[in-house]
């Protein structure tokens, strides 16, 4: 195996190109694609039991109610659902939207799946997400700093950030609907990929504690992520096949929530493995060159006075 | 030694398969019953899991507390309980059995989820409505409050007056002293000039009817008639009854979720799960060889588990809940790959299987403990969120944490001792012995 730290920057490559390939997307695709849960309005699923025009949806919403609201209308599952979201309206609104559809299409209540929600809720829902991720953030640092050391601590959290990131920009891309599932995805990432960051740092701790003078750290650690490579591999792909036949086996909405996941488990081994221990290994040999210059210096300070 | 050690796997593996048949399947032994981790009351089974709204279809509508210009309001925990007493009269007495409301302190709001029902609107506006009755004199003035005044309402059929017409109406209780503030107010009414002789009476400060009064009515009952058809005088008697919310209440959300399109989402999961796990065993198999099995046969233990759970607490089911259960199959043999990487070095560098059974697990013992607790942390902070579809996400995968801790630290421990106990004495059987390195070439 190749010296990891020396290669260290090289690594960050990769997750930092997703990250740019996503924020140029976030442009293109004017921000993300938040659900109704997050920005208010309705999201409405109608099994129409008919091939449907999209665009007929949208002008018949237009013209059944007061307010001429401009839904944006895509098919769903298959050509036979049609989903449409609308800003935030009232709820006499939404009936109307109900009844034109009901109408139009003879469909009964059980065919259509709605979602509606005020503005203010979903700013609430926004404020409270961001705040609990980060909260959650926040008690693995400190988990991590009292088993470990804060270093140790610093560079789980940036690796975590990373995938954060990576997840973020996932969305972007993909324009899948951002919605509570997404909160629930990328805390899940969160609590993987610490796992992975922590079984690593476990064995340095270990290895850490019988170092032998000749060995550097950055050979130490270099070691010790290879010792724990079968591991890292193995539990990623079982973890993987699950959630893999879950993508393709599930329902849409599963699918929305396991595709993120998927990207967030690769990026969670991979920056455990490239980024996370690399870095820190580069941390601490500098600190115990500053840690020996200054003893050095101590020294000859020392001499000179005598 | 060897035989008790093989009499004891063999023990394992029985239970394991029990566990599982009792988990999904069920049992029906000398009168105690369960009907597995999917038993349907409605079939006439004992419940297990409930599935939540995205995989029943059904409606989720929370409410928001409202001043009366419709401002979010902060509401203290006894109204908030009055509320929710209220909205199950309401509900159970519109005969919807299966809810589930939530309240929110701090927020405010209170959210009621309905299985199967999908009139979504028209569950809002009968739980929403404030219900305030009351009876009005021709100035405007209330002579009976329903909050404190009425003591039973109910819904009837029949005639009303002498004209021999049945109509639908509602016939309201007096409570003891309001029989008297009635009979002085129709007295009142009755002396009153044409025109001002009536009394007006209200719901939410819309009139829902105006008899014409012309004698004092001194009884212990009257009768609401208007422009009724069944199922509103019956949503009406029923409001009365269930009393007044002690505020406005605005939608903040609501949710209809069609049974059509969360009817797949089950059955499919399933099939990913059991394929998942199939495939799974065959891995841990061909990378760890018998330890592989032992592994296998915890997963067993564990999915059997993880059912039982689910089924015996009721778990509410929803898509985020299957997932998270699915990536804890695939998560749960991760401890189980960190001792047995563990053992495979104790073994290269000579140590007996017996002593690179202990040391590999009490070393390998930090980090799957380290590992385990800060996904537990991430679930406990997920749990106090609040967010509804987040909350059963945390749940599933908690218990998945959990128990699959229980399974790799003590029932892998204990396959493996008895592992030992059987005294294999060819290596092969535990790992490669032609590779020098690493886990995976």
């Amino acid at each position: 195996m190749k010296d990891l730290t020396k290669n260290r920057w090289k690594f960050v490559i990769l997750p930092a190109l997703i990250i740019v390939v996503g924020i140029v997307m976030y442009f293109l695709h004017q921000g993300f694609n938040f659900d109704v849960e997050f920005m208010g309005g309705i999201r409405m699923q109608i099994d129409t039991k008919t091939d449907f025009n999209s665009d007929e949806i949208a002008q018949l919403i237009q013209e059944n109610t007061t307010d001429n609201v401009k839904a944006t209308v895509q098919t769903g599952e298959n050509s036979h659902i049609a989903v449409i979201k609308t800003p935030p309206v009232e709820e006499n609104v939404k009936a109307e939207i109900i009844s034109a559809l009901k109408t139009k299409y003879n469909v009964e209540d059980k065919d259509i799946t709605a979602s509606s929600a005020s503005a203010s809720f979903g700013q609430n829902i926004q404020r409270k997400a961001l705040g609990f991720t980060l909260i959650a953030i926040l008690c693995i640092l400190i988990y991590i700093a009292i088993r470990f050391e804060w270093r140790s601590a610093v560079m789980a959290v940036i690796a975590l950030a990373i995938n954060v990131f990576v997840m973020a920009a996932v969305y972007a891309i993909t324009n899948i609907p951002l919605n509570t599932t997404f909160i629930a995805a990328m805390l899940t990432v969160i609590g993987y990929s610490i796992n992975n960051t922590i079984v690593i740092f476990d064995r340095i701790r270990e290895n850490m504690k019988a170092r032998k003078k000749n060995e550097t750290v950055s050979a130490l650690v270099n070691r010790s992520v290879c010792e724990t490579m079968g591991r890292t591999i193995n539990s990623t792909i079982t973890t993987l096949i699950t959630i893999v036949l879950i993508y393709f086996l599930g329902v849409s909405a599963i699918k929305e929530f396991a595709l993120p996941l998927i990207i967030g488990i690769l990026a969670g081994a991979y920056t455990s493995i490239f980024i996370a221990s690399t870095f820190w290994a580069s941390w601490k040999e500098s600190n115990i060159r500053a840690k020996a210059a200054a003893a050095q210096e101590r020294k000859s300070n020392k001499s000179k006075k005598k | 030694m060897k035989k008790k050690s093989i009499l004891t796997l063999a023990f394992v593996v029985i239970i394991a398969i029990v566990l599982n048949y009792v988990a999904f399947i069920g049992f029906n032994v000398a009168g105690y019953k369960y009907d597995g981790m999917f038993g349907d009351p409605s079939k006439g089974q004992v419940q297990g899991i409930k599935k939540g709204i995205d995989l029943a279809g059904g409606s989720v509508i929370t409410f928001q507390a409202a001043d009366e210009n419709k401002n979010p309001i902060s509401a203290n925990e006894s109204d908030l309980n009055t509320v929710k007493t209220i909205f199950e009269t309401r509900l159970s007495s519109a005969g919807y059995t299966e809810y589930r409301i939530s309240t929110d302190v701090n927020e405010g709001k209170i959210t009621v989820e309905i299985p199967s029902v999908f009139e979504t609107d028209h569950a809002a506006s009968l739980l929403g409505d404030v219900a305030k009755l009351t009876f009005n004199n021709a100035a405007g003035e209330v002579v009976l409050d329903g909050a404190t005044d009425i003591k039973n309402a109910r819904y009837e059929y029949g005639q009303t007056d002498n004209s021999g017409a049945s109509s639908h109406h509602v016939t309201v209780e007096f409570a003891p002293e309001a029989r008297q503030k009635f009979a002085d107010a129709t007295r009142i009414a009755a002396a009153a000039g044409t025109g001002n002789n009536f009394i007006s009476i209200q719901m939410d400060g819309q009139e829902v009817s105006r008899p014409r009064v012309s004698s004092v009515i001194d009884s212990e009952s009257c009768v609401i008639t208007g422009d009724f058809d069944a199922a509103s005088a019956k949503d009406l008697a029923n409001k009365i009854k269930s009393g007044q919310l002690p505020f406005n209440l605005t939608i903040a959300s609501q949710e209809t979720v069609g049974a059509e399109l969360g009817k797949d989402a089950l059955p499919t999961s399933q099939l990913a799960a059991l394929i998942g796990i199939i495939l799974i065993m065959i891995f841990m198999v061909i990378m760890y060889r018998i330890p592989g099995l032992i592994a296998n046969i915890s997963l067993a233990i564990y999915i059997g588990l993880i059912g039982l759970a689910m089924g015996a607490f009721h778990i509410n089911l929803s898509l985020s809940g299957i997932a998270g259960i699915v990536l804890s199959i695939g998560m749960a043999v991760d401890a189980d790959c960190i001792i047995f990487e563990r053992m495979k070095e104790e073994l290269r560098i000579g140590k007996t299987i017996k002593a690179s059974v202990a040391s590999g697990f009490n070393k390998a013992f930090s980090a799957i403990l380290d590992s385990n607790i800060t996904t537990i942390i991430t679930c406990v902070v997920l749990l106090f969120s609040g967010i509804g579809t987040v909350k059963g996400f945390a749940t599933t995968l908690a218990i998945g944490v959990i128990l699959s801790m229980f399974t790799a630290i003590v029932i892998t421990k204990f396959l493996l001792k008895q592992l030992a106990g059987i005294g294999i004495e060819n290596r092969k059987l535990f790992y490669n012995t032609k590779a020098n390195k690493g886990g995976a070439e």
